[in-house]
């Protein structure tokens, strides 16, 4: 059988209804791909597909009746690594789950569905960056505003932890590299985009949109920060293991 | 800004900065909707010092000034130091504020003892009250317990901290007598059991109702210093596992020596006990995560942890007979046992087999130290002719080589 390249809509949903797709069509599947990522091909002639939420649904259904809510969980953080073919590791991974009795979720002797598991402790270790490096600037309208630059596309999955731990505030978490952020009202989290104009000022808070008080703070988290160093201990290849140098820019204390 | 306060922030967060507990875990705080903070029993680190130390918690004292005059500590009152105090107002505003930025999980507070051991605690936990009453703070607290105080704040205390601590930190009492005139065993063991009893009380409050007060939810810990006095370590571990069992501590931090003090009650050393720092945690996670007794871990004949080779390792170099271990058939416990298997790795081998057999090639991508592994284990097309179980060849294929340079050098010495 030939085998067929599905693009789609860069959503998750999207993705899986193109899994959808390929069960009802009963093709073999080449590559899923973003249809904005595509580069035309003399030799083949892709399928594409439109996202439509109630096969996504169906898809995500049957995961959870062989995997549960983790199987769920594990596929759609993969996903949002953003890796180059992570399409066809959840293809992988919804083929090998239907096709078994056996719920293979926890199957680390397959080598794709190891992968998976691998991309998702990146994932994790991405997501605990984020809880521990955001760091909120008060501006004068009372927002909590904090810019990111996170390895994958995580700010869904960490706006669960600043609203429990922040739900009389406001505040915002923007991820410059993709454009959008989650900003809380006391209520509930919306995404947002700016204009580019915002944008670029967003890229550094100046100290005209800052509380009075806010240098003040920063100052004093700064000198903390280098008086509880013991410079008997120095240890720099550990500092820069737990602190890659990448993350260094949002950081008041570097 | 105040100039002040930012003096005062760099004199007692250097000041409490050799307390080497950081951690702001084991505690569940569930916040309120018009609250600040919470805690999920998980930890985060927000920074890591020059040093690699996690920054979790605003540690600091409330003063240095101080009565007592230990030799290990800087705050002792014979030393020259500059003295400073902060305010109750201070502490709470400097909590609040740098928690609402997410710099810190929370605040862990110690003080010298001024006055007396009453008038201190009394004012720690007066932070701690207005911090949690007045400004429905819920992110993580710990507060020292200074010895000598009364029951009934060291109550209070545990109404309001996630975490309470009493630091031993001589490994003997014989050499705290010998460092800290003001202080014994007795003085620092007590509110430990009495804490142990108050917490225990505590958890059976809880199962009946739920909405029981929480009482010190994240136990209490200890500090050992290592290095300041002849313990071997034989004695720390043994303290320590006492610690665990007699006292259910929920953690002993060992912090090495460093050389702060030209104090003539202390040895002279030229740099922190460090690698046998980290050999001590090592034995320590091995007693509390891996199933390992004190025995196997130190005795009368090896008094001292190897500093050239982890203590798992040594262990499995010391007890032939249980090896090598069959990953395909052999129970979680022992598969823990191996050298270069972790907690998660041995899950995932546990979890992987019931799929089919495992071999090398998966087991080397399953996120284990192969190279350290293959030494203990068969697997389906694995086994370890190879070498043998020769443990004094085995001992040169893991140890480390820098290390064992030094030793046989007879340098040891500077490390330790």
């Amino acid at each position: 059988m030939q085998e067929i390249t599905l693009t789609y809509d860069a959503s998750y949903e999207g993705l899986l209804s193109a899994i959808f797709e390929s069960y009802r069509l009963g093709i073999k599947v080449a590559k899923i791909v973003p249809i904005a990522n595509y580069l035309d091909s003399l030799f083949e002639e892709p399928i594409h597909v439109e996202t439509n939420l109630e096969w996504a649904d169906r898809v995500k259904k049957g995961i959870g009746e062989k995997g549960g809510r983790a199987a769920n969980q594990l596929l759609y953080r993969c996903f949002l690594s953003e890796q180059i073919d992570i399409e066809l590791l959840i293809l992988h991974f919804v083929q090998t789950a239907m096709k078994s009795h056996q719920d293979v979720t926890k199957n680390y002797r397959d080598e794709k569905i190891l992968e998976l598991h691998k991309i998702d402790k990146k994932i994790g270790r991405e997501v605990h960056r984020m809880h521990a490096f955001v760091r909120f600037q008060k501006t004068k309208d009372n927002i909590f505003t904090s810019i990111v630059e996170p390895d994958f596309n995580v700010l869904p999955l960490i706006g669960d932890h600043f609203e429990k731990r922040y739900p009389a505030m406001q505040w915002l978490i923007y991820d410059i590299t993709r454009h959008y952020g989650i900003f809380y009202n006391q209520e509930k989290i919306d995404f947002i985009t700016f204009e580019e104009e915002d944008h670029q000022q967003l890229k550094q808070l100046s100290k005209e949109i800052l509380t009075a008080d806010e240098p003040d703070y920063q100052i004093l988290w700064k000198s903390y920060f280098d008086s509880v160093n013991i410079p008997e201990r120095n240890n720099r290849k550990l500092h820069l293991q737990h602190v890659p140098k990448r993350y260094w820019k949002y950081l008041t204390e570097k | 800004m105040n100039e002040r306060i930012k003096e005062k922030l760099e004199i007692l967060s250097d000041a409490a900065k050799y307390d080497v507990s950081c951690a702001s875990s084991g505690s569940k705080r569930k916040n309120t909707k018009d609250g600040m903070g919470n805690s999920t029993g998980m930890g985060i680190c927000h920074t890591y010092t020059q040093d690699g130390r996690c920054v979790s918690l605003l540690k600091i004292l409330l003063t240095n000034y101080c009565i007592f005059d230990c030799a290990y500590c800087v705050s002792r009152k014979s030393n020259d130091v500059k003295r400073a105090a902060f305010t109750v107002k201070e502490v709470v505003d400097l909590t609040m504020n740098f928690y609402q930025r997410n710099y810190i999980e929370g605040l862990f507070l110690s003080s010298g003892i001024f006055k007396n051991p009453d008038y201190t605690m009394e004012r720690l936990v007066r932070i701690a009250k207005e911090l949690r009453t007045v400004h429905k703070f819920n992110g993580y607290i710990h507060l020292k317990t200074i010895p000598g105080a009364s029951e009934e704040l060291m109550q209070e205390a545990g109404l309001y901290a996630d975490r309470l601590s009493v630091n031993i930190e001589m490994p003997s009492e014989l050499s705290l007598k010998k460092v800290a005139p003001e202080k014994d065993f007795k003085s620092v063991l007590e509110p430990m059991g009495y804490l142990k009893e108050k917490i225990a009380e505590n958890k059976e409050e809880r199962k009946k109702s739920r909405k029981a007060p929480m009482f010190s939810p994240g136990g209490q810990s200890t500090q050992l210093v290592i290095g300041a006095s002849p313990e071997k370590d034989l004695e720390i571990l043994t303290l320590a596992d006492d610690l665990y069992q007699q006292k259910s501590l929920k953690r002993v931090y060992y912090s090495g020596y460093i050389p702060i003090s030209d104090d003539n009650r202390l040895p002279v050393i030229h740099q922190p006990p460090l690698i046998r720092e980290n050999r001590l945690y090592q034995a320590d996670w091995l007693m509390r995560f891996y199933g390992f007794k004190l025995g196997d871990i130190v005795d009368e004949t090896h008094p001292d942890l190897d500093l050239t080779l982890d203590p798992k390792a040594a262990f499995a170099l010391r007890n032939p007979a249980i090896f090598p271990i069959d990953i395909n058939k052999a129970d979680y416990e022992m598969i823990l046992k191996v050298p270069g298997i972790g907690v998660k790795s041995a899950k995932k081998i546990v979890s992987a087999r019931k799929f089919g057999v495992l071999r090398e090639a998966h087991l080397r991508k399953m996120g284990l130290v192969w190279k350290r592994a293959k030494y203990f284990i068969t697997c389906a097309d694995h086994d370890f002719k190879f070498v043998g179980w020769k443990p004094e060849l085995i001992r040169e294929q893991i140890s480390s080589k820098v290390l064992t340079k030094v030793a046989n050098s007879n340098q040891l010495s500077l490390f330790d």
